[in-house]
Order: structure tokens, then sequence, then C-alpha cells
């Protein structure tokens, strides 16, 4: 049976599909398995089905009955409710677009210069410190990152204590961040470890030797990162963004627990059509305008990814 | 010149060690805290009081723990069960719109699931499953597919072909091939995602508040009550629970999951 292997012949392609017409031949007596492979695309759709079918039976089910949701009013289909939430949540919508924004490109930015640091950093000692330190809020939950927050940047906590002591500020003059800012705060304290965990590992899987090269030239670091290292790792800080963004639009406790006031966030906003007043109406409108927010952002990812595969 | 250079190195670290603990030890303080009043730095007043409260038999911090950590792992089994054969199949076999089925296992969370919890509770509720541990695992599972199947294709997708092509030349099975050569390789990559889903399912707020409670009591719900009671210690002491997970597993992720599944992550 061992006799039998085949050479270093041509090799199938990593897809199997492509697979040369000779080897083929010369293999098929001896291994009838290779026959099954034309069949494969089945194969692999019987695969991804259970996953798959749970997605569309357990959310996009649900999902769509929530989209058909909105546009149902007492008075049969129409825009009712999309009038109301125009007039009541124009400025939380607005407020929703601007935190998750601005908290995308912080987290963008910050985690672009912890990985960074850690790819070229030259000091051994601070790339380690760094490693260590970066990843502490990783897997804390949105919830206990949400009560800490509470308790850091309330008018008495932690940071307020911290920049009076420094002489930073007057303690009379500083009040609670609990309001956009503590919003902002918890999920880019939150988000940026996520991002940069994915951004570090993509850059040191990069090819030394272009970055050696570079620095050998004259490049500063910096310019190495913009020009060099972090073009070939924009495709995974791209899905980490989006994977954030996502979670951002998504996450309710952390409104919730730090600026319930208005402006607000859509996502209390929805909780409390529900709970106060069992409108799914209205509810379910602002549903549909996050939606448009997320999908406008996924498009954006895979417009990137198809240029960037022609 | 060059000597002054840790000066800012030093400065940059501890305002960024500042960020990270001074928020945790904040809480740290508020969970051993029995007296703290403005505008004192410190509390009044330390000990194990809330400590007592929060796990007695009436506190129900246990019931929730289990819940949490029952739920947790029940669909850390399921999402696997699901991501594994889909992994494989998107890592290594020719499917048609496969950038589309990626992209879709990211909808649950590219949509404020609370609308969609508030259906999926209806429909629950009439067959049954509302304030079942088996509904919240459900909701949990399809929250998480999106890390375990993108983690799961970039595992198997950095397993190099050979193996698995030198095993079915000497007569392995399909399944045997896979089981005896691909899986094992992958295992770290599919540990992570294992780790990855535990950690979303004990995080996950919205999904257990509609399908679970107040059946099914769940550790985030209770904090996020005794946050909203006001009650700082009691909010402290429940999210340092639910911290020491969190903690131990930040520790390990980097040994499961290497720069060559990092890289092909959503890929």
């Amino acid at each position: 049976m061992n006799a039998t292997l085949p050479s270093d012949g041509p090799r199938p392609g990593p897809f199997g599909s492509g697979q040369p017409a000779p080897t083929a031949m010369q293999t098929a007596p001896h291994h009838p398995p290779f026959r099954r492979r034309a069949a494969l695309p089945l194969a692999g759709l019987a695969l991804v089905a259970p996953a798959l079918l749970s997605v569309l039976v357990f959310f996009v089910l649900p999902l769509a009955a929530s989209v058909e949701g909105a546009f149902r009013t007492p008075e049969g289909r129409g825009l009712a409710n999309f009038v109301k939430l125009a007039e009541l949540y124009r400025a939380d919508i607005l407020f929703t677009l601007l935190i998750v924004g601005l908290s995308t490109l912080l987290t963008g930015l910050i985690a672009t210069a912890i990985a960074g640091y850690l790819t070229l950093g030259q000091n051994p000692r601070a790339v380690a410190i760094l490693r260590w330190l970066y990843r502490w809020p990783l897997f804390i939950p949105f919830v206990v990152t949400a009560q800490i927050m509470r308790t850091f940047l309330a008018k008495s906590g932690m940071l307020n204590a911290s920049l009076s002591t420094l002489g930073l500020a007057d303690a009379a003059t500083l009040g609670s961040w609990l309001d956009w800012r503590g919003i902002v705060l918890a999920f880019v304290w939150k988000q940026t470890p996520f991002v940069t965990l994915l951004l570090a590992g993509a850059m040191a899987a990069l090819d030394r030797g272009t970055i050696e090269a570079a620095r050998n030239l004259g490049a500063s670091r910096f310019r190495v990162l913009w020009d060099i290292v972090l073009p070939q790792a924009a495709r995974t800080l791209m899905t980490g963004l989006i994977l954030s963004f996502v979670t951002m639009m998504s996450v309710l406790s952390v409104p919730l627990m730090i600026n319930a006031q208005s402006p607000t966030m859509i996502t209390a906003d929805i909780a409390f059509r529900i709970n106060a007043y069992g409108d799914y109406g209205v509810a379910n409108a602002l549903g549909v305008v996050s939606l448009l927010m997320t999908g406008a952002f996924a498009i954006l990812y895979l417009r990137l990814g198809l240029r960037e595969r022609r | 010149m060059k000597r002054l250079l840790w000066i800012p190195r030093a400065l940059g670290l501890g305002v960024l060690a500042f960020l990270i603990f001074g928020p945790i030890s904040n809480l740290l303080l508020w969970a051993f805290a029995e007296k703290w009043f403005y505008p004192h730095a410190l509390p009044t007043d330390w000990g194990f009081g809330y400590w007592g409260r929060v796990f007695s038999p009436r506190g129900g911090a246990w019931e929730a723990l289990a819940n949490s950590v029952s739920v947790a792992l029940l669909t850390v089994a399921l999402s696997l069960a699901l991501s594994i054969p889909a992994g494989y199949a998107l890592a290594r076999l020719p499917l048609p719109a496969r950038a589309l089925i990626l992209i879709s296992f990211l909808i649950p969370q590219a949509f404020p699931n609370l609308t969609v919890y508030v259906n999926i509770a209806r429909v629950f509720y009439q067959i049954g499953l509302n304030g079942t541990i088996a509904g919240v695992v459900i909701v949990h599972t399809v929250h998480g597919l999106v890390l375990s199947v993108w983690i799961a294709t970039a595992a198997f997708a950095a397993v190099p072909v050979d193996g698995e092509e030198a095993a079915r030349s000497m007569g392995a099975g399909p399944l045997r091939a896979f089981l005896d050569v691909t899986l094992p390789q992958a295992m770290p990559g599919l540990l992570a995602a294992a780790i990855f889903v535990f950690l979303e399912s004990l995080d996950e707020f919205t999904g257990s508040y509609f399908v679970g409670a107040p059946d099914v009591q769940m550790l985030p719900l209770t904090l996020f009550t005794a946050a909203a009671g006001g009650n700082y210690q009691i909010a402290s002491i429940t999210a340092l629970v639910l911290l020491v997970p969190s903690v131990v597993f930040m520790l390990a992720v980097e040994r499961f999951l290497k720069a060559d599944v990092l890289s092909r992550i959503g890929k």
C-alpha cells in the first residue's frame, strides 16, 4: 500500500477543486475517495447548514418580524412609527452615531498605537510591560465595565480624586464624567484590547525583512508603521473595528447604567419604549434605524474586501 | 538625548496603567467598603459585611452563579457542535457565496438584540422555552456564533492541508483523517473559540433578561438590579465575581490563539 503513494507531482489546490486530470487518473484506481470530491460543494453546504439554520431560525426570522412590526400601526401598515420616532428621538439617533463613531475611531487609533509599539518597539522591557498591561479589560463583561466606570468616573470617583491630588484640576470644579464621555470611555476601555489583540497578531505575522530594510534606510518608526506595517494589517484592523462597532450598537447595559437621561443611545430608548409603554412599534422602528447604521458600515467592509480580492 | 527616552516611555506606560487599573481598583475599594462618604478619598470603614449579605441563602448570588456557569458551559458545547463542521467547510471545502456565508454569522451582532429578543421571547413563550435554561442557551449560542465560526474557520485554515491528504491517500476515511490529523492541530484555536464563547455567555445581558428572567436568574441581572438600586457595594461585589473568570482567561488566551490563526480571522 505504501508503495503506491503518489510522488510529488502536481499538487491539488488548497480547496481541492482544480485537481489536474493526469494525477486524478493515476491515483483513481487506488484511491476511490477522490471521486467523492466532485460532490464536495454539497458536503460543504451540509456542514455549514446547521450553524446557518440556527442563525436563520433564532435571529433572522425574529429580526424580520421586528422589521415588519416597525411598519405595523393600529390603522394598518404605515409610517406612523417612524414619524413619531423622528419627533421624539432625532437627537438620540445623532447622539448614538456620534458616540459609536467616536468610540470606534478612538479604539482604532489607540489599538494601532499599542500594536505598533508592540511590533516596532526597541526597548524589550517596555514592550513586555505593555504586552502584559493592555489586555486586562479584554474579557471584562460590559455590565462589569459599566459598574467599574460608574465608580471611577463619578464626581467623587478615583479619576477626579487623582486629578485634584496631582494639582491638575480643582476638586470643587470637577463634576461627574457620567454623560456621553462616560459611555465613550467605557466603550474604548473595553474594546481597545480586543482590536489590539487581533491587530498585534496580524502585525507579528508580517515579514520582518521589509520592516528591517526600511529601518536600515533611515525611515522613522512612525513612517514604518504608517506606510509599511499598517497597510498590510488593514483588513484585520477593519475586521476588529466592525466587530466593535456592531457590539457597541447592541450593548444595552452601558448606556442604561452610565447615562440614561436624554440624550441617550438608541438601545436605551428601545428598552424604555417597551418597559414603560409596551410600544413595540416605535421600538421596532428604532431597531430598523440602527440596522441601517450597521448595514452601512458592513457594506463599507464588503466593498473594501472585494477591492482587495481583485 | 537617547538616555532620556525612558522618561516619556515610563510616563506613557504609567498613564496607561492608571487608566486600566484605576477603574478596577476603584471597584475593588467599593467591594470591601463598609462606609464611604464624599469627600473621603478612601473608605472610612472596611469589611466583609456586604459579602455576607450577597452570599447569604437569601441573597441569591449562588443560584445566579450556578445558572450563569451552567448556561455558559452548555453554550460552549452547542457552539462548538455547530462551529466545528461549519468552520471546517468554510476553511477547506469549495462553497458558493463563501463571503456571504461568513458575513451572515455577523447578523446576530449587527442588530441591537433588544427587539429581536422580544420577538424570540414571544415565540419561546408559546413553545414553553421562555424562562428555561435551554432557551437562554439557544439565545447565547446564536449571539456568540460569529466568534466561534470565524475563529474555527481561521483555526482550520491555519492547519496545513498536507497531513490530511497524506492520511487520505493511505486509506483513511474523511472522518478518520479529520479526527486524527486536522482536529488535533486546530485544537488551540478551537479552545480559544470556546473561551470567547464562554465569556460572551457570561457577559450576555439583554437576552438573559428577556428570555430568562425572572425564572432563570443570572449574575449580570443581579448586578444590574443592585446598580439600579444605587447599592454600590453589592453591585461591586457581584461585578468582582464576574471579573474573576475573565481575568483568568485573559492571562491564558495567547497560549491558545497564535498569530497564524489571528491573522486569518474574518477571511
